[in-house]
């Protein structure tokens, strides 16, 4: 009747529970951070439970693979969480009349500003070639990002980190640029959120708006799309340009 | 809650379908959210079904990030020693599109309101 704790520790660190309870916990330790802050961009719960969850792992000596194996039951929901994106985008499009010129003047805009802008810091702070490719499609959800990233010979695993931190500085520092550009109506910042920082950004509009939240997750399929199309001819101009 | 769950993996399931037989570049889910869309727009009307479910999963979206976090940090090596131009590229672009976005549709509806 008295377990040995190493065996129940063996069997914990291995076990879903272990890693989808953490993760749980972390988040909502996350939030209650930035709830406690006054709602603080600067502390975003994602990055909050991330940085908990690493020094978790850390100390228990646990691995990535063996959390992950236990967390991917929460990962996996990001593909119907995804598709119910249509449910904010369809009621957006049933009120909206008129606008739809103006959406893709910024949405091509923003798009090419966000791979230009991305490829052009990067080769100033020189950069490798493979990593200036592996950042230009930076800003879309991670599975295009990748693709792009592998087709104009790029890193797709850098890219995928990339993306990711991508996400979480845009929650982090993209209200506060929109605050002090001051730009100040929800369509605007939603969508511009969505362009920069695809899903974790949309996440945050999401919760603070709902109408910023409606244009964030329009913005995400949008330039998801504009990016795929954009990128490639960016690139050869750039080769051309390089080449002559 | 649990149609709603079915309708959604199964628009997901459609958009993987979608994806692998055209070999398409686009992701499974993002096909999934264009199939429900349409039906969406086309039905004219929202099940409440739908809405409440939809809401309660994204209202949590952010959650749904942290596993891939962790794993941002579990391979921060792939930066290698190209660490500062990565980061200083990654807080640039990303600062400048978040202003250039908000900015240009901004100035734009605003310049449409004035003219109507």
């Amino acid at each position: 009747m008295n377990p040995d704790f190493g065996e129940v520790w063996v069997y914990l660190s291995a076990s879903p529970l272990t890693a989808l309870t953490t993760t749980l916990v972390a988040y909502l330790m996350g939030d209650w951070i930035y709830q406690k802050s006054g709602k603080m961009p600067i502390l975003n719960p994602v990055l909050i439970a991330v940085i908990v969850i690493t020094i978790g792992l850390t100390v228990t000596g646990i691995d990535y693979w063996t959390y992950f194996e236990g967390a991917q039951f929460v990962h996996f929901l990001l593909g119907p969480a995804t598709v119910a994106l249509a449910i904010p985008v369809a009621r957006l499009l049933r009120t909206m009349r008129s606008g739809f010129g103006t959406l893709a003047v910024a949405l091509v805009l923003g798009s090419a500003t966000a791979a230009i802008s991305a490829v052009f810091i990067a080769e100033l702070l020189q950069a490798s070639e493979q990593t200036v490719l592996s950042l230009a499609p930076k800003s879309v959800t991670t599975p295009i990002a990748m693709g792009i990233a592998e087709r104009i010979g790029g890193l797709p695993s850098l890219t995928a980190v990339c993306v990711i931190m991508t996400g979480i500085i845009g929650a982090m520092l993209g209200p506060y640029v929109l605050n002090l550009a001051r730009i100040t109506s929800w369509d605007a910042r939603g969508f511009a959120m969505g362009v920069a920082a695809h899903g974790i950004g949309t996440a945050r509009a999401i919760q603070i708006n709902q109408e910023a939240g409606a244009f964030a997750s329009l913005a995400i399929g949008l330039n998801g799309l504009a990016t795929a199309t954009l990128i490639p001819i960016l690139y050869s101009l750039w080769q051309w340009w390089g080449g002559s | 809650m649990l149609i709603a769950l079915t309708q959604l993996l199964f628009c997901q399931l459609m958009g993987e379908v979608i994806a692998r037989a055209f070999d398409l570049a686009i992701p499974g889910p993002v096909i999934g959210m264009s199939l429900l869309l349409v039906a969406l727009l086309y039905r004219q009307s929202i099940p409440e079904h739908l809405e409440t479910t939809a809401e309660g999963i994204l209202s949590h979206l952010s959650l749904l990030f942290v596993p891939a976090g962790v794993g941002v940090v579990a391979h921060l090596t792939v930066l290698g020693n190209e660490w500062q131009a990565i980061i200083g590229s990654l807080i640039g672009s990303t600062v400048i599109t978040v202003l250039v976005t908000g900015w240009v549709l901004q100035r734009l509806h605003r310049g449409a309101s004035h003219e109507s």
